[in-house]
């Protein structure tokens, strides 16, 4: 299906994936310029991005490059929310990281300074201060932070508005089952279920699926999918005013293991559902109901938020986040492969940052070079890491 | 918390409709503990609801009336089961809430050797401009309405949709004394015709459906086919409707428009296969010959997830006998995993073929055709719980890159409601598929709704026992 008219000579950029990351790279390669076409095997946000909460977080981003990109994504989404139709439900609500104890009231205090000098902002709230941001909080917290910069949107439509507002050329329902590649070893093109589509750039935005694109071509990545589910309650009024969750989060996105984790993540939404999350593990493409996974969530719920212990889940449903090993995404020109540009592997910050990796993204397109704070995201960090992840261990000190 | 073996059954049924009674009587029998669980307070299933005095919908077999009284079979009405899991020590583990609708709600759980799902069909419902008007009943509605209480959903009730299930409903509510101006049948019931041998193979159906329009005729029913009701109209309540000549893919053909008074009016599709708690345990299923999905089963009825087996309509629909004769098949099936002496039974299994043809070759006549959407314009509601308008939908199709009922799901809410799409999924599904037919069964992990407080304490479920 090609929803917009097909430009009659090849485009100059083909993007694989319709999900967050891949509606941002359109959006910013059209705005420079660029003609765009984007495929996608299934419909819009059909992968982690339809499977998601939709968060855009500063306050789980480690100070470096990753806060970096999310603290100019922040900007770029509130100008996103004006441009774009009201229904992706943008909602600068702030997120609240709450701690059980002293020892991690400490530790996520500590995270908290390193932001607010990185530049993002972090207000330390006393344990006695912490209802008057959440009423329904459970007693006996520690403390938490406050930061005022996370907000959240609609993640479906946002991605599906973002790509409209391109206007980039959708095939959709279109398998890429290969990369074309010159003599001269270069990208041409791709090739899909329905025939060869000519490019002299492609963009790497296949989310979870991601790590595969490039391989035959010598420019895979050791891209992994990491499950999560997420628990979606009967419609409530405003329970939850914040994105809330426990200060273990951070460490388990952090985390270097493939067992189950989870940690709290509660939130409200425009439309009235509360969302529960997060557990991670490494399952391969495993979507099987895991009742310990649920279980584990629901009690983390009912622990930070007593009155949600009567209310119903309507709804879970699994997802997969692109995960690679550092927990960084790749972003940027494959060197292995010239015309290759990857966006991909944010692991669950995907919808988060995706307006910061389509401007740089679209900087590669055009020739620009990366600002220094991006070399972290080169794709190439992995030539010449071992295959395999490293093997569990401990989650690092912080 | 383990489960010790001992609390474990050897067969946990779900669903006490025929199927599940059949299967339930033909363990125990074999000697099999069975544990049957059931939504209703009794046991029947939709067919068999409590049937009012004085209606003729025929005595349920007594030896399934007594399969719950049976030493070895527990019987937990009122049990909504949300999940089942395979546990570490290779026991299923079902889980359910108690209550008149899960309200109650008291967890439960119940470990067993096998699992049986017999969790039957729902309707399945095309809106029409006014469907959601007062009056405008599920065909399958109308009749559990009148089984359980006699409660007449009109005096002048129009029966409308496709199916062998609107014959039925019809003579049931002429019987208790309603006005049926006319049953509406999308379908070409010469079609039945084409297919000569898959009806011969089931006599007796042949000869209901025959008894049914003959009872029809005595009412002077009119019997009007390859027609619609594409409108309702009414303020406060159904007034009329609209009944429209349809082209052989149920597109509704112009000028053949016209107005029927009446004060209620019983409408349904077809049924849909009950495949939920099926699918999420990873069981595959087939496409049927009316574009929906049904649980794909061996000759031994189990599914493709070992430990698994299915009876009855979540099998694709084909009726009572069907599931009396699946349920038996099984029951014995489970009966040899588990150990037990239990014979083959050809016979049984060469009644079972014969009655699928006959439900295959029915469901193929009143599928529907890709011509419905022609009664449903841009302004009507598709999605009740959410409001979700049909042009709505069709836009997340054309503007928005929806390609299946999920996308749309998450672009428009349509199916995030309460009903979590029960009502409005296969309407949404045909909507928006490239070809108008489901690429894939509606996935719902929780069957019904569960409180977290349920889940958080999953763990320390008591087990189910017998509410005495």
């Amino acid at each position: 299906m090609v929803l917009a008219v097909s430009p009659t000579r090849p485009p100059d950029v083909i993007v694989v994936g319709a999900g967050a990351v891949g509606a941002a790279c359109a959006y910013h390669a059209a705005r420079a310029g660029l003609s765009v076409t984007v495929v996608d095997r299934g419909p819009v946000a059909g992968g982690t991005t339809g499977a998601g909460e939709g968060n855009l977080l500063v306050s789980d981003k480690e100070p470096g490059p990753e806060l970096h990109l999310a603290l100019l994504s922040t900007d770029l989404w509130r100008e996103l929310a004006d441009a774009l139709p009201p229904d992706i439900e943008y909602e600068a609500k702030g997120g609240l990281v709450v701690a059980p104890d002293a020892g991690r009231l400490d530790a996520l205090r500590a995270l908290a300074a390193a932001q607010s000098a990185a530049g993002a902002e972090a207000r330390p709230v006393p344990a006695a201060a912490l209802r008057d941001l959440e009423p329904h909080l459970a007693p006996g917290l520690a403390g938490g932070v406050h930061y005022p910069q996370d907000a959240q949107v609609m993640p479906a439509l946002a991605a599906a508005r973002l790509l409209r507002a391109s206007g980039a050329a959708l095939r959709l329902g279109e398998e890429v089952t290969a990369l074309l590649t010159t003599a001269a070893g270069r990208v041409r093109g791709v090739r899909t279920t329905r025939g060869d589509l000519h490019a002299p750039c492609v963009v790497n935005a296949a989310g979870a699926w991601a790590g595969s694109l490039g391989r035959a071509a010598g420019a895979g990545l050791p891209v992994r999918p990491r499950r999560g589910f997420v628990l979606v309650t009967e419609p409530l009024p405003r329970v939850v005013r914040h994105k809330v969750y426990t200060a273990d989060y951070v460490a388990d996105v952090a985390a270097d293991t493939a067992a189950l984790r989870t940690s709290t993540v509660v939130e409200g939404t425009a439309a009235g559902p509360v969302l529960v999350g997060a557990s991670r593990e490494l399952t391969g493409y495993d979507r099987t109901l895991s009742l310990p996974a649920l279980r584990r969530l629901a009690a983390g719920a009912v622990a930070l938020f007593p009155v949600l212990a009567g209310v119903r889940a309507l709804r879970t449903y699994a997802g997969f986040r692109p995960c690679l090993p550092d927990r960084l995404p790749a972003i940027g020109p494959d060197p292995r492969l010239p015309g290759l540009v990857h966006a991909c592997g944010h692991e669950g910050a995907g919808i988060g940052l995706a307006p910061a990796t389509g401007l740089l993204v679209t900087r590669a397109l055009t020739g620009g070079e990366l600002p220094a704070w991006a070399r972290a995201f080169r794709p190439e960090r992995f030539a010449t890491a071992p295959k395999e992840p490293r093997p569990e261990t401990p989650t690092p000190p912080r | 918390m383990p489960t010790s073996p001992s609390d474990a059954r050897d067969l946990a049924i779900v669903g006490a409709g025929p199927a599940g009674l059949s299967a339930a009587a033909t363990a125990a029998r074999l000697g099999l503990t069975v544990t049957l669980l059931d939504a209703a307070p009794r046991p029947g299933g939709q067919i068999r609801r409590h049937p009012a005095p004085g209606l003729r919908t025929g005595p349920p077999d007594p030896s399934l009336r007594r399969a719950q009284l049976h030493p070895l079979v527990r019987h937990l009405p009122r049990h909504h089961v949300w999940s089942a899991a395979r546990g570490e020590t290779g026991l299923w583990t079902v889980h359910a809430v108690t209550g008149d609708d899960g309200d109650g709600e008291r967890p439960v759980r119940v470990t067993a050797r096998a699992l049986l799902l017999a969790t039957g069909a729902h309707e399945r419902h095309l809106p029409f401009p006014g469907w959601t008007l007062p009056g405008v009943v599920g065909a399958g509605g109308a009749q559990a309405m009148l089984k359980s209480d006699l409660v007449l959903p009109g005096r002048r009730v129009v029966v409308a949709g496709s199916g062998p299930l609107l014959l039925a409903v019809a003579s049931s509510l002429a019987a208790a004394g309603a006005r049926v101006p006319a049953v509406v049948e999308a379908a070409g019931y010469l079609r039945y015709a084409r297919r000569p041998a898959a009806l011969a193979a089931d006599p007796r159906k042949l000869a209901e459906g025959a008894a049914h329009l003959a009872a029809l005729l005595r009412h002077h029913v009119r019997l009007l086919t390859r027609s619609a009701v594409t409108a309702a109209h009414g303020t406060d309540r159904v007034e009329a409707v609209t009944v429209t000549r349809l082209g052989p893919d149920w597109r509704p053909l112009p000028g053949t428009a016209r107005r029927l008074p009446c004060d209620a009016l019983a409408v349904g599709h077809g049924l849909v296969p009950q495949t939920d708690l099926a699918t999420t345990l990873g069981c595959a299923t087939r496409r049927t010959a009316d574009g929906t999905f049904a649980l794909l089963l061996d000759d031994d009825l189990e599914t493709t997830v070992r430990g698994v087996w299915a009876a009855g309509e979540s099998a694709g629909v084909a009726g009572e006998r069907a599931a009396l004769a699946e349920g038996e098949l099984a029951a014995r099936a489970v009966a040899r995993r588990l150990g037990r002496p239990a014979a083959l039974s050809p016979a049984l299994r060469r009644r079972r073929a014969r009655l699928r043809a006959f439900a295959d070759a029915m469901t193929a006549v009143h599928a529907p055709g890709p011509g419905w959407t022609g009664w449903l314009p841009d302004a009507t509601e598709v999605c009740r719980c959410e409001e979700v308008t049909a042009g709505r939908v069709r836009a997340a199709v054309r503007d928005l890159g929806a390609r299946d009922a999920r996308t749309v799901k998450l672009l428009t809410r349509a199916g995030m409601g309460w009903c979590q799409g029960r009502t409005c999924g296969q309407a949404v599904a045909r909507l928006t598929a490239p070809d108008g037919r489901p690429a894939a069964p509606e996935r719902r992990p929780f069957a019904v709704p569960v409180t977290l407080g349920t889940l958080a304490a999953l763990d320390d479920t008591p087990h189910g026992k017998e509410p005495r």
